[in-house]
């Protein structure tokens, strides 16, 4: 299976440790990611998708504990990596691209400084590695990348910094791209030519992507699939076009339904939805989106919903969904 | 930028006015007649009012004020009551002595600050961070001059190690007598070196651009050294031109335990033999060099940040 | 990282809390300061300073009376830190040195206190062109280096206690000036201010009941900050013979008579110094345990 999929989150449990106790961020998160292709990573905040990210870079805090799980990028699962072996991992077989492009590059080293620094693996010489960075910069469109090698972050504007952090981070050409809201602190139309240049990026270097939004407008527009994310667990995962048509979950439903416009248009913010998160200190016995949810009937709230095969979707933790409860 | 300069410039040319206006108001009100501190108790009144109107001490104190600053702008800081030699020659034939003191003690704080800062910030509530913080807040808080008899008191009278009077002749004779002095003054300053060092290395570090680094996979060292020092530096430095001004106002301490020449022995024995115009040019000089070093700090700091040096290009 | 991930905070406002609640938050926080080992250590170190001041007059020596057949002698059962140049004994000495040390640092803190916070009162609330004049002052002042004016002080007043006052005055009132400045300022922008104008409160009145709420706490962390450093002020003074007059003890004077004849005798340099350790290593621990305690931000903990 590994040669069909860039990477693969197994049953993948974290927590942090709290003055209150054990906060469970992430409970039986399953990920699959195909090799080639983007995959679409959508939770409204709080639901874990950061910790997913950082979990998978082997970046989290040291506050989070992995109580179980496995990430298999090939053939290696990340998680039984010394932190040496993993640095050998990152900016080579993956690479991220993070949200924030004001504050992603350090700000008193030249864009070619750092660029060169990255390529610190190649046996090349340091003219060598800066065009390498010039081909990359040419690739995202800076105009006279020679020049501009020179220059400081803040000397670049905040689309021109994120079409930077993106050359950077495909520059060794990885087999998966971890993408944290890579265009949620973009405007508009920057956000549109971003994500078309990713796009065609990813078909030149075929590498997969792991796109982490909570815009669905971008979902429906890139990625192959999509998987949903509620309170730290993963509710919902299917092709994109499947998963839209006819979600299975009642919170991927809400989720649209919230948001008119849907595919057509982009929105700024997550639709809003009644009620709250559930406790992740003290979690409840049942479903943990029992007490949002509008179709909740007699066993979510006692039961926790089991992953079944629904409609067009690969996975669904839902009891509706489950021929065995709805029986 | 260049705004910035002009202000941090124009800030310290102001607080130099100020204080020269204080210490004119100050040598004004020091008590006793000048011109009898001059010429001594049997001057006879001729001489005595010939000296008042030779020094313009008989004019209006704002004509006085104007004249203070009109020769403070030639340099004239006016003559040692008792020898009779310009003061500046006197204040600046002294200055080298406290200079080589006070590099002594940059480099006694730096070193250790510079290194504990890194080590306990790194290793953040380990054994080494918690033994530099009870450190540093227990070096910053002895005075210099209890430092001094003490070590005064161990390594030259005790053990033996360090000659305990004099500034000394020939480099490594000057060097030796330097040691503890120099570590009379310095040793607070590691505590506030490492303070800050580990202050700012650890806001640098939740940055995201070290993240941005780490998820390139860049060794540790690299991200410290390359990435996170040279931003982390910088409050240093402006703590690092504090601590010179401080270090060459307490070297009387120092100078008077371990009886070595320079501006504060010179100052410490004006005072005591009341040859006012010694104190007044000294403590200018001194704030003076003190305003010039801060100023340099800021601007250092400033130059350093790209950003800046981008504008001001411009 | 930070947080634990993008889990949810709790929304804490910066705002002014309720005076309510005040004094039991003080007692667990006194609690929490008292299991600091460090602030613990101080509260002790501070506890041995008071209890020798109170000590004073209690041993069975004279601390200015000379003795000069008793001259240089070593630590024993009768003197306990030994006698110093004159015969006087040491411990004695010391326990009256106490006493100068901490009317002096406490008093002039306070009284710098004082003055600092109704300068930085005038100047947040004054018209715009005082605001900046003072600021201007409270940057030159900082711009002397400390013992470079504490010299020119003396120079003018001659050595003396008040001296020792005026120094402090005026190098430790220009932080608390700052402090209370910039808590008027942000009050003054508040809006409820206005409301109470409206009411035809007074101005004094609003200010005192506004911004000295808002500044108590840091300005006392400041305070026991500043304590070890007039020690160290009052005890440098006196040690270059500017301070307290002879034949008056004070552990400045008592160190330079010891480092006068440091050749013949170690104790009286050991005596003059250990307190001054003790005292400024103890208020500066207790300083910094109130810190983290109660202004976490100010410092570097977590």
């Amino acid at each position: 299976m590994s040669e069909k999929n860039a990477l693969e989150v197994r049953d993948l449990n974290v927590s942090y440790k709290v003055p209150g106790g054990k906060l469970r961020a992430l409970r039986q998160i399953d990920l699959i990611v195909p090799r080639g292709e983007i995959v679409g990573l959508v939770g409204e905040s709080g639901c874990g998708k950061t910790t997913l990210m950082q979990t998978i870079l082997g970046l989290q805090s040291s506050a989070a504990v992995i109580e179980s799980g496995q990430i298999m990028l090939g053939d290696t699962d990340l998680l039984t990596l010394g932190p040496k072996q993993m640095r050998g991992v990152l900016g080579d077989r993956m690479s991220a691209v993070f949200q924030d492009p004001m504050k992603s590059l350090n700000p008193v080293l030249t864009i070619g400084r750092q660029m060169t620094d990255i390529q610190f693996r190649s046996k090349a010489s340091q003219r060598e590695k800066r065009a390498r960075a010039v081909e990359m910069l040419e690739k995202v469109r800076i105009p006279d990348p020679e020049s501009r090698l020179d220059r400081y972050p803040f000397e670049f504007s905040g689309g021109m910094r994120q079409r930077v952090a993106i050359a950077m981070a495909l520059m060794a050409e990885p087999d998966v791209l971890v993408a944290d809201e890579p265009t949620t602190a973009l405007d508009a139309t920057l956000e549109l030519t971003t994500i078309d240049l990713l796009r065609e990026l990813q078909k030149e270097i075929g590498c997969a992507i792991i796109f982490i939004t909570h815009h669905l407008g971008v979902v429906a527009e890139l990625c192959q699939s999509v998987n949903i994310m509620y309170a730290g667990e993963m509710v919902e995962s299917g092709p994109t076009r499947a998963v839209f048509d006819a979600p299975q979950h009642p919170y991927t439903e809400l989720l649209f339904a919230c948001d008119p416009a849907q595919i057509a248009e982009r929105t700024r913010h997550l639709p809003t939805i009644g009620g709250e998160l559930p406790s992740l200190i003290n979690l409840p016995p049942g479903c943990v989106f029992e007490g949002r949810c509008p179709k909740a009937f007699a066993p979510c709230a006692d039961i926790h919903p089991r992953i079944v095969t629904s409609g067009g979707s690969d996975m669904v933790r839902c009891h509706l969904r489950d021929p065995e409860v709805t029986k | 930028m260049a705004l910035y300069f002009l202000k941090r410039l124009l800030l310290s040319v102001l607080v130099v006015i100020l204080v020269v206006i204080a210490l004119f108001l100050l040598t004004y009100a020091i008590p006793g007649d000048p011109a009898r501190v001059a010429l001594g108790p049997r001057a006879n009144p001729e001489l005595i009012a010939e000296f008042r109107a030779r020094m313009g001490l008989d004019q209006s104190l704002a004509t006085q004020l104007y004249n203070f600053f009109v020769s403070l702008l030639q340099g004239d800081l006016g003559r040692d009551a008792i020898s009779g030699e310009p003061v500046l020659n006197t204040v600046l034939s002294q200055f080298p002595d406290t200079l080589y003191l006070v590099l002594g003690s940059v480099l006694v704080a730096l070193v250790p600050g510079v290194i504990l800062g890194i080590l306990s910030a790194r290793y953040r509530g380990g054994i080494i961070d918690r033994i530099s913080s009870v450190l540093s807040v227990s070096v910053m808080s002895v005075p210099a001059f209890v430092i001094a008899i003490y070590l005064l008191l161990v390594f030259s009278i005790q053990l033996g190690w360090f000659p305990a009077i004099g500034a000394g002749t020939g480099f490594w004779d000057r060097l030796h007598r330097l040691v503890l002095p120099s570590l009379a003054l310095g040793l607070a300053w590691i505590g506030y070196i490492a303070r800050i060092l580990r202050a700012s290395i650890l806001e640098e570090m939740n940055e995201g651009h070290v993240r941005t680094a780490r998820a390139f996979g860049l060794s540790e060292n690299r991200i410290m050294y390359d990435y996170v020092l040279r931003i982390a530096v910088l409050p240093m430095i402006t703590v690092l031109g504090i601590g010179i001004g401080q270090m060459l106002s307490s070297a009387v301490f120092a100078e008077v335990v371990f009886g070595r020449p320079g501006i504060g022995k010179l100052v410490y024995d004006a005072i005591i033999s009341r040859n006012y115009p010694i104190v007044t040019g000294t403590v200018l000089v001194t704030t003076i060099f003190f305003v010039v070093v801060n100023l340099g700090a800021d601007l250092l700091v400033a130059w350093l940040n790209p950003k800046v040096r981008h504008d001001l290009s411009r | 990282m930070t947080s634990p991930a993008d889990s949810p905070t709790p929304g804490a406002a910066p705002k002014p809390d309720p005076a309510g609640d005040r004094p039991a938050k003080r007692r667990g926080a006194f609690g929490r300061l008292i299991s600091d080992p460090l602030g613990m250590l101080g509260v002790v170190l501070i506890a041995l300073t008071v209890l020798a001041a109170l000590c004073a007059g209690m041993t069975s020596w004279d601390p200015i009376a000379l003795n000069p057949l008793a001259r240089f002698q070593p630590a024993s059962s009768e003197h306990w830190l030994g006698t110093d140049n004159l015969g006087r004994d040491l411990f004695t000495r010391v326990l009256y040195g106490a006493r100068i040390a901490l009317t002096v640092s406490i008093g002039a803190t306070v009284i710098a206190m004082v003055i600092g916070v109704a300068a930085g009162l005038i100047a947040g609330y004054g018209p715009r062109w005082l605001d900046n004049v003072m600021l201007l002052i409270f940057d030159a002042m900082k711009s002397i280096p400390t013992v470079m004016l504490a010299l020119m002080l003396v120079t003018v007043t001659g050595p003396s206690l008040y001296a020792v006052l005026l120094v402090v005055v005026l190098v430790n009132a220009p932080a608390y000036a700052r402090m209370a400045r910039t808590q008027t300022l942000a009050i003054r922008r508040a809006e409820f201010i206005d409301a109470e104008q409206a009411l035809g409160a007074g101005q004094a009145r609003i200010m005192l009941r506004h911004v000295l709420p808002n500044i108590v706490g840091p300005i006392l962390i400041v305070a026991a900050m500043d304590i070890p450093v007039v020690v160290g002020i009052e005890a440098g003074l006196s040690f270059l013979g500017l301070g307290v007059r002879p034949p008056t003890p004070s552990w400045g004077s008592i160190l330079f008579d010891g480092f006068s004849y440091i050749r013949e005798s170690a104790w009286p340099v050991i005596a003059g110094g250990l307190p001054i350790v003790i005292t400024t290593l103890g208020f500066t621990f207790l300083g910094e345990a109130l810190r983290d305690t109660f202004d976490p931000k100010l410092g570097g903990g977590n």
